[in-house]
């Protein structure tokens, strides 16, 4: 690998770097030009139009959110609470599910395998799904329809984990452990889990996005304002720009609304802390995709 | 008889199986709720709606719900948005990702590839809710940064993008890559870093330049991931990204011969048009295609390389 380069392959990087620095400034250009709207004055905005740069700065915006921070916030608190609940009992359930299928000279776990497979290759379509959500289990306007419809638990993570306890934890610890006498509870909580930790923290990680970035599961069954998340509220806005405005509590104040300003606003809000996160966890996220990819 | 069962129950460690399958349990009634029972949801799609009994007990009414969508004429549209933007997103979707993993895997420097990687897997973590406001950011004909610093400056006209359907193909393929580019390249990545080193070096001591290094060597071994995303791809030309579709052209009504797709149609046609006999018909139309289509996927996957195969 040492010795000389070639010019050849030195052009070659050249050219990687020039192709790698647009696609850099192309996925970031979008977000700096959001964050410019929000701090940008409002009249200023709807007449010179988005910029990269504000040509007259202002955190009316931000301080309109504070002030408005009881449904904000309150959109803000339910997204937080959803997430973190739904992921906690989503790797309960990945979890549990995948130690057990997991174990050997258990009847019955093939037949169980397949219909866990059944659900990935076939599915009753958007429309059953809304029938029987509302229908049987009367869950619109619940938080349980944040929580519940399709987020929790998918087959696909469910096999990813159980072929990391089959394959990736040596089969010697826990039979030395029945041998000494432990239970399978035991040998779940304080062998496989513990050594579980990567895979966990990638699935963790991929479903606390997936509850975070929900906006589907709003859309098909909260019309109550009390229930938006952070996505929610944003789709909302996007449906009626005007929803501002003509919501109830704000109807009074609407004539001094900075509206545009306030929409990019509240998006960069909602996706902070993503952002803040992200480059801590690259390397789970990086994982999930090239796990999802070989399947395992 | 009494025998064979005190041998069989001498066999099944009742100690440990009891345990494994309450832990089970959880997940399983999970699946119940939320896979299982909207399979049997599929009826809906062959009853004749009646408020009075309620949806699911209404009587069955055989294929006419899939006749009168059939009859209706909205299939064709929206059948040839989805499969014509999957064709186009798989072209592109293959090509543009292995391009940039193959330049991404010449460059030395580190630190250099974690940042790029880091960036440009940002779009994909985004929701398509704020991916819309992006691009409401660049297109809104009053305020966008497209029309108001580029098109007006340059010729006094604005363009309403959320009126006209030329640019849509375009623009939701934009997004579409533009959100997608990061994943597919690290994905693409992972089968390049997996190709051992030697082949390289058996080629340069061969006189390979660094194209024909590409084109015999990373290529050819790109193939069996390449082909089986693509029939996986194939498998699923029936579906489509409902965020992209519905978010993006913000369900704008005068863009829907363009922009509609099965799934966002579907969602229309419940939640706004109340329709449940032509949304479940599409609906159960999808799912059943799909099926079809992923199984005989596999099979063909099964027979080029068993090791691809999904099951």
């Amino acid at each position: 690998m040492t010795g000389v380069r070639s010019r050849q392959e030195k052009v070659f990087e050249a050219m990687a770097h020039a192709v790698l620095i647009l696609l850099t400034v192309l996925a970031v250009a979008p977000f700096l030009l959001m964050l410019s709207g929000s701090l940008t004055d409002n009249a200023t905005l709807t007449r010179y139009g988005y910029q990269f740069w504000p040509k007259v700065f202002s955190m009316e915006a931000y301080e309109y959110i504070i002030r408005e921070w009881a449904q904000i916030g309150n959109a803000y608190f339910i997204t937080i609470a959803v997430t973190a609940a739904g992921t906690v009992l989503s790797l309960f359930l990945v979890s549990t599910a995948s130690f057990a299928l997991s174990q050997k000279e258990v009847p019955g776990l093939n037949v169980v395998f397949v219909l866990i497979l059944i659900t990935l290759l076939f599915n009753g379509g958007a429309v059953s799904s809304y029938i029987i959500y509302t229908n049987l289990f009367h869950i619109k306007n619940t938080i349980w329809a944040l929580l519940i419809p399709n987020l929790m638990l998918n087959g696909f993570n469910l096999i990813l984990v159980r072929n990391y306890m089959m394959h990736s934890i040596p089969e010697e610890l826990q039979s030395a452990a029945e041998i000494d006498g432990a239970g399978v509870f035991k040998i779940y909580l304080k062998i496989i889990l513990p050594l579980s930790k990567p895979i966990m923290a990638t699935v963790g990680l991929l479903t606390a996005l997936g509850y975070w970035n929900d906006w589907t599961n709003g859309l098909y069954f909260i019309t109550d304002s009390n229930l938006y998340s952070v996505q929610l509220l944003l789709n909302k806005m996007n449906e009626n720009i005007q929803y501002l405005a003509s919501h109830s509590e704000l109807g009074a104040v609407q004539q001094s609304l900075p509206g545009t300003s306030i929409r990019m606003a509240i998006a960069v809000v909602g996706i902070l802390p993503v952002l803040i996160i992200y480059p801590f966890f690259q390397k789970y996220f990086a994982q999930g995709i090239t796990m999802g990819a070989v399947k395992g | 008889m009494s025998k064979a069962i005190v041998k069989q129950k001498k066999k099944i460690r009742w100690k440990k199986v009891i345990p494994v399958y309450l832990m089970l349990l959880p997940a399983m009634i999970y699946f119940l709720i939320n896979n299982y029972l909207p399979m049997y949801g599929i009826t809906i799609a062959f009853r004749k709606l009646d408020y009075k009994l309620g949806i699911l007990r209404s009587p069955f009414n055989g294929l006419e719900n899939f006749k009168f969508l059939f009859a209706s004429g909205n299939l064709g549209p929206i059948l040839r948005n989805t499969i014509l933007y999957n064709l186009v997103f798989m072209v592109i979707g293959t090509v543009l990702p292995i391009t940039v993993a193959i330049l991404f895997n010449e460059i030395r420097n580190k630190w250099a590839k974690k940042t790029y990687q880091t960036m440009i897997l940002v779009p994909h973590l985004m929701s398509m809710v704020i991916v819309s406001y992006l691009v409401f950011a660049f297109l809104s004909a009053d305020t966008g940064f497209i029309n108001k610093s580029i098109i007006e400056p340059l010729t006094g006209n604005t363009i309403s993008f959320y009126q006209e359907k030329k640019y849509w193909p375009f623009i939701l393929t934009f997004v579409h890559q533009w959100k997608g580019i990061g994943f597919s390249m690290v994905l693409y990545l992972s089968t390049i870093l997996g190709i051992s080193i030697e082949y390289y070096e058996a080629a340069k001591v061969d006189g390979a330049t660094k194209w024909q290094q590409i084109r015999h060597v990373t290529l050819p071994l790109l193939k069996p991931t390449v082909i089986t995303m693509l029939i996986l791809s194939i498998s699923k030309i029936c579906m489509s990204d409902f965020g992209l579709f519905y978010q993006v052209p913000k369900n704008s009504g005068t863009l829907y011969s363009v922009t509609q797709t099965i799934d966002t149609y579907v969602y229309n046609a419940l939640m706004n048009q109340n329709n449940i006999a032509m949304s479940s018909a599409a609906s159960v139309l999808q799912a059943i295609v799909g099926f079809i289509l992923i199984i005989a996927a596999n099979a063909f996957i099964r027979k080029t390389s068993k090791e691809n195969a999904i099951f």
